[in-house]
């Protein structure tokens, strides 16, 4: 086997890039360039499946496999993609509109099915290609032009979907760290089943600035929790805030006040099967929080496509029919003989026909 | 056995008929396939409620299925049952108009009681009179108690004991109609092969049927059908949904594909993905969708993905799938969606055959959205017309719609088992040179583009719905939507080439052409058969292509003096007609009941038209 190497570079269309300037979707795309990059796969086995919004033109600025289809469907159509082809590297682009509105039910089913596909979630609360009206994730009272005194609907939390979805991959990211970004999807791709990524995104003409109170970088220490598996949940300028849990629920602490050390902090473990902690963190909000970040969930589980091929030989191992000609000659048959039914009556016209 | 009644007959619809939980369409169908087995050419005809278990006793919860037989070639299961097999009063009100005058009526003497008779809603003690089949011939056979004799020292609770009753009725049946029971007793033993105490009690309450009618044989009539003329060769009975999966397999064999079938569940498609799913042996990928939109989508992911991809459904699910077949056009991936029709409109009749999905599938989605529109015309047919539409999608690039409808996709004939050997090729477009390579390039003959699908190294591209230039990136240019429309358009019409030329049944000129289309064709061709034989210039030309329209249609219309276009709806291929065939004119014949046509309606109506 000879090492696959790719850069970046090499996953960039010739398409000029229509998102607008200073758009989120920019970080976006150069972090999963990098992260595909890395993984070691062919560049024609990756496929890019978007549905409808700003972030769904996507595909066009890659230099792989697209699939640019309709609003909300993305993620079956990459359903079909993956199960034709388990052998291809699939990823969903998707946003708040897409994947949580009209998409909803396919999304849950998607996470359900544990199909293994890569899921990007661009999340800039607002839908921005129809030109600004709040979406199924805007924060109740938000007020845009469908919502002009200010919404009376809570918002879906993805992350709370995915585990409702008994979702094996959650990860959430924000768009100005790169770095994150790549990491975070370089772990999606390795994961065997569906990986869900959200991406806390800023629209720079309609919903600018939404998620600054989590990315301005003055107070990013303190209100971004980036949680690594195996390591203390720990954050702050001073790296000397974390969490604990106290009477089942998440409380923040600062090592050295209250006699707490740091071996009072929780030690993040993505692969906890019991998806409690990992919704905790999904749930927590500013101020009382910080936002958590990186990977919180990442379990194993049966994967969809893997579990239809294994079927599939399963059954084909001890198969009676083996083609087409045995299936029809399978079962209740009978022989008509010139003699049992000598041809005399016309028999049904155009039955000969039909090429 | 001497002393019996014989009666020799051309061919004989029998109508079993009971609750929904009675075990009727069970009941039918062993008795079709025995039929079948012993020669006769058959068609059957499930008639069933949408519910699961409608209330018991009542007219809205009867179940029936109907078989007709015969020794010449049978095209419809009948007009009108010759004998009624009625597990309940219910069944007789239900049934009455479905008898042949003079038919015979066996029934459960032990049901026809006060209760039964007032859920049935009767207002006297004699159902027959207030159904007006007095001069019927009427068999009373205590199946319910006769059932409970036969199976008292089984030590069975009474529930289970009656759940057999349809046995007994099966047996009894047979002999009259001469058939072999071995048949049964087979289906029997292996179906229920973990439960011996089933399997005992069954063939026991079928064999003592059977018994009956031959030591009763001085009030049981005898009839006996002679095996029919036909083809030699081996034959199977197929129903058209089961052909519908088998067609779409040949198809994949054939072509060297895997084969993807993205569904949801409804009636009467659902069978479909059910026979597929069963096809694990052959590879078949079956993914069961969360709903109707993800059936199709996936199926649209899998046909990017390189593989022969279906997705099957009924007049809702069909509308559901609309703007993603729309994505499927824009984007001129091969794809086969089957719409086997049913009433509507909305949820409509469920389990009742309509045809009035036709201007849905040619016109029913945004934009100028071509596709290519095929329908099958009996049972067994629904297997040719899979195999051709996925045909005609993995040749030309393009969406393909098969029309089915209840009436075929539920119901059976005789099929003589084609071999792989004699179905032609199926070609698919695979992209070849990476050089010269573009998502959107064509055949300047068919207009087809090249397919590449992800894992092919070097065709790298991008689809979607947005309109494209030839090299694949999105173009508003307005020219280029304008050629690209006419392209897309164009490129259907030039399957034409694919489409073997109308044929008329009967005489090639005349004074009334019947034009048809889809699952019509058995009641049309017999009714074509039955004027002509009392003298009457009429023929049939039945349509299988309805976009595009074979080339000489025109030309086949021209040579008779009046057609008459006969559908179940209100006229929706008449109006086709008139748009893309004018200049002629066309009367009509529509029936919207949600049954078939019967015979009997079909030639009044030309003989009206002929002597108009």
């Amino acid at each position: 086997m000879t090492e696959i190497k790719h850069t970046a570079k090499d996953f960039k269309s010739e398409n000029e890039i229509r998102w607008c300037p200073g758009c989120g979707d920019f970080a976006i795309i150069n972090s999963v360039q990098r992260a595909m990059a890395e993984l070691g796969i062919s560049h024609e086995k990756f496929a890019v499946i978007s549905g409808i919004g700003c972030s769904s033109r996507f595909p066009y600025y890659m230099s792989t496999y697209g699939f640019h289809t309709i609003h909300g469907r993305a993620t079956a159509v990459a359903s079909g993609v993956k199960i034709a082809n388990p052998d291809l590297s699939v990823w969903v682009i998707t946003g708040d509109g897409d994947a949580m509105a009209i998409g909803g039910n396919h999304f849950i089913h998607l996470v359900r099915r544990n199909i293994d596909v890569n899921l990007v979630l661009f999340n800039n609360k607002i839908y921005g290609l129809t030109k600004g009206q709040y979406s199924p994730t805007s924060d109740r009272g938000f007020k845009t032009k469908t919502s002009p005194y200010g919404t009376i609907e809570d918002p879906f939390v993805p992350g709370q979907l995915v585990i409702g979805a008994r979702g094996t991959f959650f990860a959430r990211s924000i768009d100005n760290n790169v770095k994150l970004g790549q990491e975070i999807c370089i772990e999606a791709a390795r994961h065997q089943g569906t990986s869900v990524v959200e991406v806390l995104q800023n629209c720079m003409i309609y919903n600018n600035g939404v998620h600054d109170e989590i990315s301005d970088p003055a107070f990013r220490a303190d209100r971004q929790l980036i949680l690594k598996h195996g390591e203390p949940m720990l954050f702050g300028q001073e790296n000397n805030k974390g969490l604990t849990l106290e009477k089942g629920k998440l409380k923040v602490v600062t090592i050295g006040e209250n006699g707490v050390t740091r071996d009072d902090i929780l030690v993040h473990d993505a692969t906890e099967e019991d998806p409690s902690l990992h919704l905790a963190l999904i749930n927590m909000q500013l101020p009382n929080f910080p936002v958590a970040f990186g990977v919180i969930r990442r379990v194993p589980a049966p994967v969809y496509d893997q579990e239809l091929t294994q079927q599939i030989n399963l059954v084909q191992k001890n198969r009676k029919i083996s083609c087409m000609d045995e299936l029809l000659q399978s079962g209740n048959t009978w022989e008509v003989t010139a003699k049992n039914g000598a041809a005399g009556e016309p028999g049904k016209c155009n039955k000969n026909e039909y090429f | 056995m001497k002393d019996a009644k014989v009666i020799e007959l051309e061919e004989v619809a029998i109508r079993f008929s009971g609750d929904s939980g009675d075990g009727m369409q069970l009941t039918g169908t062993l008795f079709s396939d025995t039929t079948a087995l012993m020669g006769n050419d058959i068609s059957t005809f499930p008639d069933y409620p949408s519910e699961i278990r409608a209330p018991q006793g009542t007219v809205g919860g009867v179940s029936g299925f109907q078989v007709q037989f015969g020794h010449k070639h049978v095209n419809t299961p009948g007009d009108y049952a010759h004998v009624l097999v009625a597990m309940n009063p219910a069944a007789v009100k239900a049934n009455a108009r479905f008898m042949n005058p003079g038919g015979t009526i066996i029934y459960d003497q032990d049901a026809f009681n006060e209760k039964n008779l007032r859920k049935a809603d009767f207002k006297t003690d004699d159902p027959f009179a207030e159904c007006k089949l007095e001069d019927y011939f009427k068999i009373p056979v205590p199946i319910t108690s006769l059932t409970q004799e036969a199976l008292k020292d089984m030590g069975l609770d009474n529930k289970s004991i009656l759940r057999s009753k349809n046995m007994f009725a099966l047996g009894l049946v047979c002999w009259i109609f001469d058939r072999p029971l071995d048949y049964i007793e087979e289906f029997i033993r292996s179906k229920f092969s973990k439960k011996p105490a089933v399997v005992e009690s069954n063939l026991k309450v079928l064999n003592a049927g059977y018994n009956y009618g031959m030591n009763m044989q001085h009030m049981t009539p005898r009839y006996i059908v002679n095996p029919a003329p036909i083809e030699p060769g081996i034959y199977r009975n197929i129903n058209g949904n089961h052909a519908t999966a088998w067609g779409f397999i040949a198809a994949a064999e054939k072509a060297g594909l895997e084969l993807f079938i993205g569904s949801y569940p409804i009636t009467p498609a659902t069978e479909i993905l059910q026979a597929l799913s069963e096809r694990k042996d052959l590879g078949v990928k079956s993914f069961q969708a969360e709903d109707e939109i993800a059936g199709i989508t996936s199926a649209i992911g899998a046909a990017f993905a390189g593989d022969l991809a279906i997705t099957t459904t009924s007049g809702p699910g069909f509308a559901l799938k609309s703007e993603a077949l729309g994505l499927a056009v824009m984007a001129e991936l091969p794809l086969v969606v089957v719409n086997v029709q049913r009433g509507g409109p909305s949820t409509g009749l469920p389990t009742k055959t309509e045809q009035s999905d036709l201007l849905q599938t040619l016109y029913g989605r945004n934009g100028e959205s071509p596709v290519v529109v095929v329908a099958a015309s009996t049972p067994s047919d629904c297997f040719w017309f899979a195999y051709k539409a996925a045909k005609i999608a993995l040749e030309r690039m393009v969406p393909v719609v098969l029309l089915t409808d209840g009436f075929l996709g539920n119901g059976s004939e005789p099929w003589k088992i084609p071999s792989m050997a004699e179905l032609p090729d199926i070609k698919p477009r695979f992209a070849k040179d990476p050089a010269t390579f573009k998502a959107y390039a064509r055949d300047s003959g068919i207009l087809a583009r090249e397919w590449a699908f992800p894992g092919m190294e070097g065709f790298q591209h991008r689809v979607g719905g947005l309109e494209k230039n030839i090299a694949g990136s999105v173009s508003h240019d307005p020219d280029n939507h304008q050629k690209n429309s006419e392209i897309r358009e164009e490129k259907v019409q030039r399957v034409v080439d694919m489409v073997p030329d109308l044929t008329v049944c009967g005489d090639e000129e005349g004074d009334v052409l019947i034009v048809g289309w889809g699952g019509t064709y058995g009641h049309l061709i017999s009714t074509v058969r039955e004027l002509r034989k009392e003298g009457k210039k009429v023929s049939l030309a039945h349509f299988n292509y309805i976009k595009p329209l074979p080339r000489n249609t025109r030309e086949v219309f021209a040579r008779f003096k009046k057609i008459i276009v006969c559908e179940l709806n209100m006229g929706q291929f008449a109006s086709y007609l008139r748009d893309k065939v004018p200049g002629v004119e066309y009367h009509q014949y529509n029936k919207l009941k949600g049954l078939p046509f019967t015979v009997k309606e079909l030639k009044e109506s030309v003989v009206k038209l002929l002597e108009e």
